[in-house]
């Protein structure tokens, strides 16, 4: 195979280079391994020399550039409430390298940061100016070809928001499934965020289980009509982690864990 | 498809070649630059024996585009003995049997050295941690992360 590598100064002319046939490398964990193993869906690959790495507040929420590194995340206070979610992604040298625009395309069992994003209702920021919400960008991602430049993710506090990774291997297994919840409300529940990751092509909301959480209290009666419906809408799918069939099997029970967590 | 030139360096030693556009950096290492001490194990991340360190930090030579570094400073196994003085984390590697067939060893060692680099003092737990992208199928970790400590104690003057 040959390939044309493509370097652009800046973010703009990076984007208007990428398309059908050109890929816009982030860290390149994902997309090396597709060069390493023949992949014959690209030719061209194109690099940004401006990367946005940085991370700061912005309004009610935190700004995390396309750039910024798993590890990045993790030196960042500002973005305290997801360092559960990028402390388990790959090891080390996978956090040194792999990027949160990177993240967003990840498919299964990849992807425990978009799914954090999913269920924190983030925004994306195109290079073409446009925002998205994480679920039509999500729904969208393998036809659009556009760059992503950051995402931005309301900040919450540490007791609204929770996350668990469900692998085989520990600590660096890739996810049997992953849960991020945003739960809203003292007491009762007023609001419910769920996505999770790995049971679907791309993370997916559990909206049946979202309603039936609604005006609900955090016990195990207050719960159970959402465990009950937890897996509707998800499309798990077998593959060598798991079995479609195990995933939903065990969904609800992760679900009620996370859910009935003390805090 | 043209090759096109690329540099960096390589412990210390200014690098020029000429790369395969979308070459990973471990095969212009080991092919370009004559630097075998990283290893191949998986090319798909998963395995660790291709770590080298990129401005300190630990990366997969596997996984990165040999372009992106480019006027980078590369770390490798080779470049850690000084002269016939071996590094203190070969030495307690040798003396502590934390390698047997070897084929993980340059990865576990180059993860071992950027922990040190910020961490001289690790506890058990960060050494875990620091190879836990490292994958060896012969000696069962234990040595390897005996090796670390005890090295990390020499270099700090202690007995571990
Ligand atoms: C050993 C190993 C373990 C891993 N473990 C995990 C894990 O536990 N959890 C997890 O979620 N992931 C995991 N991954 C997958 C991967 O490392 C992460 O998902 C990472 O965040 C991907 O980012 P990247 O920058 O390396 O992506 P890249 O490989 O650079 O890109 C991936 C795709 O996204 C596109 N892309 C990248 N950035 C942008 C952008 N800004 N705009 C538009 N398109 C873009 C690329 O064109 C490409 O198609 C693992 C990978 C390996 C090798
Ligand atoms: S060869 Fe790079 S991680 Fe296995
Ligand atoms: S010594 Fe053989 S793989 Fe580690």
């Amino acid at each position: 195979m040959s390939l044309s590598v493509e370097t652009y100064p800046t973010l703009r002319e990076a984007s208007q280079a990428i398309g059908d046939r050109a890929r816009y490398i982030g860290g390149g964990t994902l997309l090396m391994r597709a060069v390493n193993y023949g992949d014959q869906s690209f030719d061209r690959i194109v690099i940004s020399r401006e990367i946005d790495r940085t991370i700061r507040n912005e309004g009610q929420g935190v700004r995390i550039g396309a750039g910024a590194t798993m590890a990045d995340v993790l030196a960042s206070r500002d973005a305290g409430f997801l360092h559960p979610v990028a402390r388990v992604i790959g090891g080390p040298a996978v956090r040194n390298m792999g990027t949160v625009g990177g993240n967003l395309f990840a498919a299964a069992p990849f992807g425990d940061f978009a799914t954090a994003l999913l269920a924190l209702d983030a925004t994306v920021q195109m290079a073409d100016g446009q925002n998205q919400p994480m679920e039509s960008f999500l729904s969208g991602r393998d036809r659009a070809r556009g760059l992503v430049v950051a995402v931005t993710v309301p900040r919450v506090s540490e007791r609204e928001f929770r996350f668990a990774k469900i692998s085989r291997v520990k600590p660096k297994g890739a996810s049997m499934m992953a849960i991020a919840l945003w739960l809203r409300g003292s007491g009762r529940i007023d609001e419910a965020r769920i996505a999770f990751g790995t049971m679907g092509p791309t993370p997916l909301r559990a909206k049946a289980a979202e309603q039936a959480l609604r005006g609900r209290d955090l016990t195990e009666p207050g719960i159970a009509a959402a465990l009950a419906v937890c897996c509707d809408g998800l499309q798990p799918a077998d593959d060598p982690l798991a079995t479609a069939w195990y995933r939903r099997a065990v969904a609800p029970v992760h679900l009620k864990r996370l859910l009935l967590e003390t805090r | 498809m043209a090759k096109v030139p690329l540099t960096f360096t390589l412990n210390d030693a200014e690098i020029g070649v000429f790369v395969v556009p979308g070459s990973n950096l471990l095969d212009v290492l080991r092919r370009g630059a004559g630097d075998l001490t990283p290893k191949e194990g998986c090319a798909q991340g998963a395995c660790g024996a291709c770590t080298v360190l990129i401005d300190g930090v630990p990366h997969l030579s596997c996984l990165t585009l040999a372009e992106m570094a480019e006027g980078r400073r590369i770390s490798t196994t080779g470049g850690l003995a000084v002269g016939p003085e071996l590094h203190p984390l070969q030495t307690a590697f040798m003396e502590g049997f934390a390698a047997q067939c070897g084929f993980c060893t340059a990865g576990m060692l180059m993860s071992a050295k950027a922990l040190l680099d910020q961490t001289p003092n690790p506890t058990r737990d960060q050494v875990i941690e620091a190879i836990s992208g490292n994958l060896c199928r012969c000696t069962g970790y234990e040595p390897i992360v005996d090796a670390i400590l005890t090295a990390a104690a020499k270099m700090q003057g202690r007995t571990a």
